[in-house]
């Protein structure tokens, strides 16, 4: 009940629902029926692509929350995602076991190359999905809750921010290119096995990891929702828009971004532990910045400040990504960076503002 | 030629003395083999000596040449070092081979009259091992020290502090009432010194160590440390401990004077790249991204000025000053009148519009100039290094590009303070409004000071070509150092960027030997990140209503 | 072990928001009639004295209205009594009970004090209702105000403070589409909804039409008493509709404080307006008369 009433109001996000469920019960379908032969056939690859474009909508909603809603650019969401893949990667590092190629029981083969006897204390427990799965949302929530607490306390705000969250990203990339940090440096993790039991080079778990990530992405989408349509959500959009304001009414300010600036780290974190057993690694060019301020680009693109407008920009620039660093790769970097002046100077609402525009005048 | 050359007569005095000396060295058991030559000169006395297969009498052999002190016995040497001394097997006459491998022409050692060429069979070589080797280096720098010249004679003194020993301390006692340079008199005091630690006499010993209190050279501190061991005397290693100590104390003083030496020049590449990013960013309040990239615009500038001008390569890079000032700002203007001027008073927008910019321009330089890093030559005033005294040298191009930063830095001062341009900025960015309303076109000025603070970039990117590599991704390793200096010194104050691009660099300097360079990014990093949560105007901030907001 | 269980405690999911729990709940005690002591307060920006030794003191239920020259010190010292702007020195209590100077801006807020700033700021991506709604008296704490749901009875209330500050017919509209004087309306009535026992409102009659400002005035007569208003205007008109009592303010301190009429013929105060290069009016008038002083009004 609670949901249809969250969703009545909401004709872009019925949409946007309505066509991830499609797409959840038709890809598996195309894929698994059809044969090889057939035009509409999906092959397990574009599966995976899709499925990897799903975790991206995800985090593209994350960083639309916070930036959309609450007004805070953040140029470091890369880091969370990253943190979460890494969380995901140990546990499936684990999971390798003997298979390894020096045949470890337990530490894994970087480890054994770098002549390390015993496994880092901060391995212990990744063994066990649950306890990784916590780390999932612990490790970038707390990050981005110490970082948040000291930055909205002494209220940073504004480019300010955006550019300590940009070298935050920075030093952790810095960090996790060292071998001593104990998460495979520059190599990052990587030649998973399995996952819960499940093959990870599968068709069926593949399949299966792209219905997780569309159910997953829903399920994000619709508690990002619930958040906006709260009063707390009201709440952000004024700090948005008149922080003093919001203070001078009684809102503790640096409470509400906390609070919602955490959220969306976690939600980060889950999207970059849905994309790491897809793609089948995690390294330290995830916290690079550039992959960073790509992700504010996808919002920018769809439009920030509504939610399925975030994750269709996504999708949309990781589909011409692919597409592009495939056929003319050297285009693609003057592609992006003319998406980055066009979308600012031209859509500052991005496409989805443009429709709704296109629909308000006609 | 003067005939009575004093140079001339002290060089003969000298050779009669080592005469002597040769004398009481060649002792009992060696008279024998030197009475089996025909021995009229200490040349061909050496020669006989080097004939034979033991060590022993060619180290004798080599004491000689040194002794005879002529130009001759000194190409000898050098010959021996080369390996190019032979003995003839028909006749075992002594023979040098010409200096070029395979050049024909051998020549007698002692007459210096060709041989024609010499097949490698017919021969045999005169065999070195490591202690020759030594002597013979040392025995060059003694007869280097009778070199009119004074650089050789310097160079050769200081060989001889690298390899002190006894028996050239002895020799250069005679010489050193003979030389009137100073800096080279000294440095053959400390040889004479050195050599006296090992003398037996007590008082001796005991004045040497006095002498060379405070004195840095690595050779001093060696040959102390090896008395202080091999002493019984306690009072006596006492007192080489306190020199000794006086010696670690003045080291770590010039290793100090070092570290913040490296970390100044460091800090200056950090202020050079920040302080045009503290004009646009901290003056106007545009947040440019694509700072880094105007940067490498420059140091690319630096790179095709050394190919339109290869035989010129330190005109090239005086040239390329102006050039990439040009270049840069030029670009800089066009961004600022193509792009950021729609986006004024939205800033989270500006750094997205230019980050795109600066994916274009990386972009574009890898298209033209290929992906792959290029090297920009450094003219040779460039290279080398000022050796202030044995411990502490500082590399010229480090040098230069801290008193580059500093003139950069004086020069944007003073267009900021002096000239009509920059009292119509300090207008525009305290008062926009009321700037317009006195009449200054405050369109024009954004496009110039943008411009300005987009030229400096590219004048940091021709200082940078002379430290790295000049790549497309050379602008991005430089933004984010570039706004943490920026936002550390506090955003719109110029001297406040000098002091925090200073104080970083020696930062990261010292924390380097302690916890690793990348270690120590990060945590000057992190010290950033805390640091502005704690004042988030940086260091000097500036006050007052209007900066609230 | 103790460690461990301070991680934990920290770890602890349902506990995350605790320290975001209100530690200042207390009710301000006005047992002594006075709502607000401000003494010997100073404060500087780069070396400017804004407020210099500043001594005020406002009764519970009074109207007091403030004026002075621009430069003055009168937005300051709004500043210093909501939060934002720290003092040098002095001290500054809400009723017997309630340091000031140790709370932070919304602490102020839920202790009781509310303000409409100079310039009217309305959350405007908001609807009226919406900017209404959220700065109703009540919970400010996150998890209460993500489940927050509206009852019947705030509703209406909502609906009764649409009707005084006439803005019904814009329930729905975003705020940012209202002219200037409806904005001004608005932040007055985001006032009332925070139902605040001090209200700070700094120059609300700008930009209103002549009807308009009338009805400020009932409106404020009218909230004084269970309230306590202290307005910040320049226009004189306005305050002498409205002032029982006036304190003048001159380079940051009290020049003079009384009646409209006595403080009107104050010698210091009629110099002040007039040799300090006044910003009310520069007619040579001797007395405060009715000046229109400002040329945008519309």
């Amino acid at each position: 009940m609670g949901l249809l009433k969250l969703l009545q109001q909401d004709r872009g996000g019925q949409v946007f629902l309505g066509l991830l469920a499609l797409a959840a019960v038709l890809v598996p379908l195309l894929n698994q029926l059809l044969p090889e032969s057939h035009a509409l056939h999906l092959s397990t690859y574009t599966v995976t692509l899709l499925g990897k474009y799903l975790a991206f909508a995800l985090l593209a909603i994350a960083v639309d929350l916070a930036w959309g809603y609450l007004g805070i650019l953040s140029l470091g969401h890369g880091a969370f995602f990253a943190l979460g893949g890494y969380a995901m990667g140990m546990y499936l590092m684990r999971q390798i076991g003997e298979r390894g190629v020096y045949g470890d029981p337990v530490l894994p083969d970087f480890m054994v190359f770098l002549n390390w006897d015993a496994l880092p204390w901060f391995w212990y427990g990744f063994d066990m999905f649950w306890f990784a799965a916590l780390m999932v949302m612990l490790a970038p929530g707390l990050l981005a809750f110490v970082f948040g607490w000291l930055a909205f306390r002494s209220r940073v705000t504004g480019v300010y921010l955006s550019i300590m969250t940009q070298a935050l990203t920075y030093a952790l990339m810095l960090a996790f290119f060292r071998n001593e940090m104990g998460f495979g440096g520059n190599n990052g993790l990587t030649d998973f096995k399995e996952l819960l039991g499940f093959d990870l080079q599968a068709d069926s778990t593949r399949i299966g990891l792209f219905v997780v990530t569309a159910l997953m992405l829903a399920l994000g989408y619709i508690v990002c929702r619930a958040i906006v349509q709260s009063r707390l959500g009201r709440v952000a959009v004024a700090v948005r828009d008149a922080e003093d304001r919001t203070r001078f009414v009684g809102y503790r300010v640096e409470h509400v971004k906390l609070a919602i600036f955490t959220f969306s780290a976690v939600l980060a974190g889950i999207a970059g532990a849905l994309y790491v057993p897809q793609v089948g690694i995690i390294n330290p060019g995830e916290f690079s910045p550039l992959n960073s301020i790509e992700i504010v680009i996808w919002v920018a693109v769809g439009g920030r400040g509504t939610l399925y407008g975030a994750a269709a920009g996504a999708l949309m620039v990781n589909y011409g990504k692919t597409y592009l660093t495939g056929a003319l790769p050297e285009v693609w970097l003057f592609a992006l960076g003319a998406l980055f002046v066009l979308v600012t100077i031209l859509l500052p609402r991005g496409l989805i503002g443009l429709m709704k525009r296109r629909g308000a005048t006609s | 030629m003067k005939p009575y050359n004093p140079e001339q007569i002290s060089r003969h005095m000298s050779r009669l003395l080592n005469w002597i000396l040769l004398l009481a060295c060649l002792t009992a058991g060696q008279l024998s083999a030197l009475y089996a030559a025909e021995s009229d000169t200490p040349l061909h006395a050496a020669a006989e000596l080097f004939k034979s297969k033991k060590f022993d009498q060619k180290y004798q052999a080599i004491q000689l040449l040194e002794s005879d002190g002529s130009e001759q016995a000194k190409e000898i040497l050098v010959a021996l070092m080369d390996s190019r001394l032979y003995t003839l097997k028909r006749d075992q006459r002594l023979i040098m081979l010409g200096r070029r491998s395979g050049s024909p022409g051998a020549v007698d050692a002692l007459t210096g009259d060709s041989v024609g060429d010499v097949a490698r069979g017919a021969m045999n070589k005169i065999t070195l091992n490591n202690r020759m080797r030594s002597q013979i280096r040392n025995a060059l720098a003694m007869l280097d020290l009778r070199n009119p010249d004074r650089l050789k004679r310097l160079a050769a003194v200081n060989q001889l502090l690298d390899r002190p020993d006894a028996a050239s301390a002895a020799l250069i006692q005679s010489l050193l009432e003979q030389e009137s340079d100073e800096q080279i008199r000294e440095a053959m005091e400390i040889v004479i010194a050195l050599g006296k630690l090992s003398s037996g006499d007590k008082t001796e010993r005991l004045a040497a160590v006095e002498l060379l209190d405070g004195n840095i050279h690595p050779a001093v501190r060696n040959g102390l440390l090896k008395l202080q061991q091999s002493t019984d005397d306690e009072a006596f290693a006492a007192e080489i401990k306190q020199v000794l100590d006086n010696i670690k104390a003045t080291l770590q003083f010039y290793s100090l004077v070092e570290n913040i030496f490296f970390g100044l020049s460091l800090g200056s590449v950090l202020v050079l790249a920040a302080i045009g990013l503290a004009i646009t960013f901290g003056v106007m309040g545009v947040i440019n991204m694509a700072h880094g990239e105007l940067i490498m615009l420059g140091a690319y500038a630096t790179y095709v000025m050394q190919l339109l001008m290869p035989e010129h390569i330190g005109a090239a890079l005086l040239l390329s000053i102006p050039v990439a000032f040009v270049i840069s700002g030029l670009v800089g203007i066009g961004i600022e009148r193509g792009v950021i001027r729609f986006l004024y008073g939205r800033s989270l927008e500006t750094l997205l519009a230019t980050f795109g910019i600066s994916l274009i321009l990386q972009q574009t330089v890898r298209s033209i100039f290929s992906p792959l890093n290029r090297s920009v030559e450094a003219p040779s005033w460039m290279s080398g290094s000022w050796e202030i005294n044995s411990a502490l040298s500082l590399t010229l191009n480090r040098l230069y590009i801290i008193a580059f930063c500093l003139l950069v830095f004086a020069a944007l001062f003073l267009v900021l303070k002096r000239t009509p341009l920059g009292l119509q900025v300090r207008a525009v960015s305290q008062n926009r409004a009321m700037a317009r309303a006195m009449g200054v076109r405050s369109e024009w000025v954004d496009a110039m000071t943008f411009g300005l603070g987009s030229g400096i970039a590219g004048v940091a990117g021709v200082a940078l070509s002379q430290l790295t590599n000049v790549g497309p991704n050379l602008g991005q390793s430089y933004i984010i150092d570039s706004f943490m200096v920026v936002v550390f010194g506090g955003v719109g104050n110029l001297w406040g960027t000098l002091v925090s691009g200073m104080g970083l660099g020696i930062a990261n300097k010292f924390l380097e030997p302690w916890s690793g360079a990348v270690l120590a990014k990060i945590l000057v990093l992190v010290f950033i990140i805390l640091f502005i949560q704690k004042r988030p105007r940086g260091l000097f901030p500036q006050k007052g209503r209007a900066a609230e907001g | 072990m103790n460690s461990l269980d301070n991680l934990r405690a920290v770890m602890r999911r349902d506990r995350v928001f605790d320290f975001m729990l209100q530690t200042t709940g207390l009710e301000v005690d006005l047992s002594h009639g006075t709502i607000l002591y401000l003494e010997d307060i100073s404060v500087s920006f780069d070396g400017f004295r804004a407020i210099n030794d500043l001594n005020l003191y406002i009764d519970a239920g009074e109207l007091r209205c403030i004026i002075g020259p621009n430069g003055a010190g009168k937005t300051t010292m709004m500043d210093i009594i909501t939060g934002k702007t720290r003092p040098d020195k002095g001290s500054a209590h809400f009723g017997q009970n309630i340091n000031l100077l140790q709370l932070s801006e919304p602490e102020i807020a839920q202790a009781g004090i509310g303000r409409k700033f100079q310039k009217p700021t309305v959350f405007e991506y908001h609807t009226v209702f919406e900017n209404l709604e959220l700065s109703m008296a009540g919970e400010r704490r996150i998890w209460p105000t993500l489940t927050a749901q509206l009852d019947g009875a705030q509703r209406q209330h909502i609906d009764e403070v649409l009707e005084i500050i006439a803005l019904q017919a814009h329930r729905d509209r975003n705020a940012g589409a209202l002219s200037h004087g409806q904005k001004q309306w608005l932040e007055i009535g985001m006032l009332l909804m925070q139902n605040p026992k001090l209200l700070l409102v700094d120059e609300p009659v700008a930009g209103m039409t002549h009807q308009e400002m009338e009805r400020t005035a009932e409106l404020l007569t009218a909230l004084a008493g269970d309230h306590t208003v202290v307005v910040v205007e320049h226009d004189m008109d306005f305050i002498r509709s409205i002032a029982r009592k006036v304190t003048v303010l001159h380079q940051g301190s009290v020049l003079a404080e009384g009646s409209m009429d006595e403080v009107q013929n104050d010698p210091r105060v009629v110099e002040v307006y007039l040799g300090g290069n006044c910003s009310l009016g520069g007619h040579q008038t001797p007395s405060l008369a009715p000046q229109r002083h400002r040329g945008h009004r519309g």
